[in-house]
């Protein structure tokens, strides 16, 4: 498959691999960001082909993983009511809330539809009239510019009974506090798509408040051993800047037009990670301009107190503190059949990312 | 268990056989079930046994690339009599049809089902209908019933009980074809035709390659769940290791390319026309030759083998050069995000 192919030569991996190997004195641990690389590298097995000097540790990149358990819970309590249809990304039906998942709601006859994009959802809504969609909008600056394409094209066409939860995140004051928190890493690898949007210069602090190099990867093997060959070269010599790998698709500017729809529809706000509490402008928020499509103004609702898991360390191990085989309950209580923490609902959680492909003794 | 059934419980994953052993096997149980492999096999005349199998059918959409329900419902059962080493004979065939449903599809359906028993070489002898209110059931859902016999040196083939390290692993074509056609043509996804389902009643392919003496230690094809799942099963049940060979997975590029886009694992997509065979190693060769010679099987390959090493589990190593486990299916398979 052309431009895939490429990218998953064994050759050229072996050649990469063998770089690393050669190059690679310090002993260094590198943060992948992102949670389709954390999917990536458990799946083709990469942490066996590096040396020993380098460990890798997954980071808050995992939209599903993040996002926080009123989030679900409000989404539940919408499900409960009639006449409102919820749509969502499949990822969320089986995260547990406080008492409740997505999916338990549905067998019990609530209507919620899995749909692929936001557009989708927004055709939901021109087909139902009658009901309130409530499209559960989550994800990073990857998935606002679509999502915010949807609230304008709802706008413009009044479709005023399509309503969006929002949750977005963004990835820039998530990275920061992972460093001000005091978490040991040596360099990022720093994830894709967002950068597709944003630009990799949104990362340039990085290098210049907290010494620490940035590379911006693919999601292919080779993409990712060349990033980890780059973040070594750049260990080994003490230096920190933000490199572009992935300079097939981004650039250090981005979508600029994408960047300007999102700025149209949403603001940003204060918001709560998964581990990481409340960070200052971290989220995105409605602007007014655009209430008619926010479901908590437009529905406004009483979600009960939240309970977060007892014994889940996902918190920790999104910071990259502990890994999913120091919780006691990985594996045992909390499996992808039945999951405990978000780490181990989502195909790209580091849980179930290491609970589906990890070689025992990992 | 959950207090409802949820969707993931049809997957054919860890939730079903969570379900199988929980709720059926604990009532059912018997020497017969307990096996648990394809088909039902118990003695009839001395020499000879009975398999016996049922399977529903409710694919939505009813047709899509390369089939039908009618067609499905042939050749699903079929196969499972085939892979437990037995000859299929006698199907009985059971319809839920919805109120409203058009006799012109229904016949339709039927046919295809006739055109498939013939192509098998068995007779649809017995049936029931059923008509239920609009909305109680989706268009047309099918049971169909197999029956088939087996002879006395071909009991083990079902349980898998001579499965040995050295043997080899082979799988008849290209894997997830079946799984992205219905899914294509579920959620509209226009590939103008080139993504087919693989399905087909593969009992004549099997026979060949029994005829042919060679020495079949296990077969199951590899349906709901996919490839990952019957090796999984595999290596559970018979404590022996599994490597498999990423690059030597046979996949069509069309196929591939959607699974790339969607974010399914094809390991994990359904195929109704494919059989894995664990075959004893010193007879690769003749069998791959014998397969390849057949118009079920050309695209034969051998993709793994089994090992003494890491008893009960599934070792995939990986085209890059990597390795990892292959694990049964927790859930549905679910697109990605982003």
């Amino acid at each position: 498959m052309n431009y895939l192919d490429e990218f998953r030569n064994k050759a050229l991996v072996q050649k990469t691999v063998a770089k690393i190997h050669a190059l690679s004195k310090k002993k260094i641990t590198l943060m992948e960001v992102c949670g389709g690389h954390t999917m990536v590298i458990q799946k083709t097995g990469i942490p066996g082909l590096l040396p020993e000097t380098i460990t890798l540790i997954s980071g808050p990149g995992c939209p599903v993983c993040v996002t926080d358990h009123k989030f679900i819970d409000t989404a539940i309590a919408y499900a409960r009511q009639k006449n409102v249809m919820i749509a969502t990304f499949g990822d969320l039906m089986r995260v547990p809330g406080s008492s409740s998942s997505l999916n338990a709601e549905k067998a019990q006859g609530a209507d919620i539809r899995v749909v692929y994009s936001s557009l989708d959802a927004l055709h939901l809504a021109r087909q139902h009239p009658e009901k309130k969609v409530i499209f559960l909008a989550i994800g990073f600056e990857t998935t606002a510019p679509g999502n915010a394409v949807a609230i304008r094209e709802a706008q413009r066409h009044q479709l005023d009974n399509f309503l969006v939860l929002s949750a977005h995140k963004r990835m820039p004051p998530a990275m920061s506090a992972i460093i001000r928190e005091g978490v040991r890493i040596n360099g990022y690898i720093a994830p894709g798509h967002v950068s597709t949007i944003t630009g990799a210069d949104i990362y340039r602090f990085i290098p210049e408040q907290y010494h620490l190099p940035v590379v911006v990867s693919g999601f292919e093997p080779l993409d990712i051993l060349q990033s980890i060959l780059l973040l070594v070269k750049q260990a080994e010599k003490d230096e920190a800047r933000v490199e572009i790998q992935y300079q097939r698709v981004v650039s250090p500017k981005g979508n600029v037009k994408a960047q300007n729809i999102v700025n149209e529809v949403f603001e940003p706000e204060d918001s709560w990670w998964r581990g990481l509490g409340i960070l200052p402008e971290s989220g995105l928020k409605i602007k007014p301009a655009y209430k008619t499509h926010d479901a908590l103004i437009q529905l406004p609702i009483n979600v009960p107190e939240t309970k977060e898991p007892r014994g889940c360390i996902c918190g920790e191990i999104l910071k990259g503190l502990k890994k999913p085989s120091d919780c006691r309950l990985f594996g045992t209580l909390c499996t992808p059949v039945s999951p405990v923490g978000a780490c181990m609902v989502s195909n790209e959680g580091a849980c179930q990312a290491l609970f589906r492909y990890r070689m025992r003794g990992d | 268990m959950t207090e409802k059934i949820l969707l993931g419980h049809g997957s054919g994953g860890k939730m079903t056989h969570q379900l199988i052993q929980e709720v059926f096997l604990s009532h059912f149980d018997n020497d017969i079930l307990s096996v648990q492999s394809d088909a039902a096999i118990f003695p009839h005349t001395s020499n000879n046994h009975l398999a016996m199998t049922t399977d529903s059918y409710v694919v939505n959409p009813i047709s899509f690339p390369g089939g039908d329900i009618g067609k499905l419902a042939v050749c699903g059962t079929v196969n499972d009599l085939a892979v437990s080493g037995a000859r299929p004979l006698y199907l009985a065939a059971s319809f839920i049809i919805e109120e409203g449903f058009p006799v012109a599809d229904l016949i339709t359906v039927v046919e295809s089902m006739s055109n498939e028993a013939q192509k098998a070489g068995v007779s649809i002898v017995a049936g029931d209908t059923k008509v239920v209110n609009r909305g109680m059931c989706d268009k047309l859902f099918i049971t169909t019933t197999g029956f088939g016999d087996l002879t006395a040196d071909r009991h083990h083939i079902a349980s898998g009980r001579h499965i040995h390290p050295g043997d080899v692993i082979l799988i008849n074509g290209p894997i997830a074809d079946h799984g992205m056609a219905v899914l294509s043509a579920r959620e509209g996804l226009d590939n103008n035709g080139a993504i087919q389902s693989d399905c087909t009643s593969l009992n004549h392919l099997i026979q060949t390659v029994l005829e042919a003496g060679i020495n079949i230690r296990f077969m199951r094809d590899a349906t709901r769940g996919g490839l990952a799942t019957v090796m999984a099963e595999v290596a559970r049940s018979a404590t022996v290791g599994i490597e498999l060979s990423e690059a030597a997975i046979p996949m069509q590029e069309p196929t591939r390319g959607l699974c790339e886009l969607l974010g399914y694992d094809p390991l994990f997509v359904a195929n109704e026309g494919k059989v894995v065979m664990i075959v004893d190693g010193h007879q690769k060769e003749p069998v791959l030759n014998i397969m390849q010679n057949h118009p079920d099987g050309r695209h034969t390959t051998i993709i793994g083998e089994v090992t003494h090493d890491h008893p009960g589990m599934v070792v995939l190593n990986t085209s890059i050069g990597g390795r990892r486990i292959l694990d049964m299916l927790s859930g549905e398979q679910l697109p990605r995000i982003c």
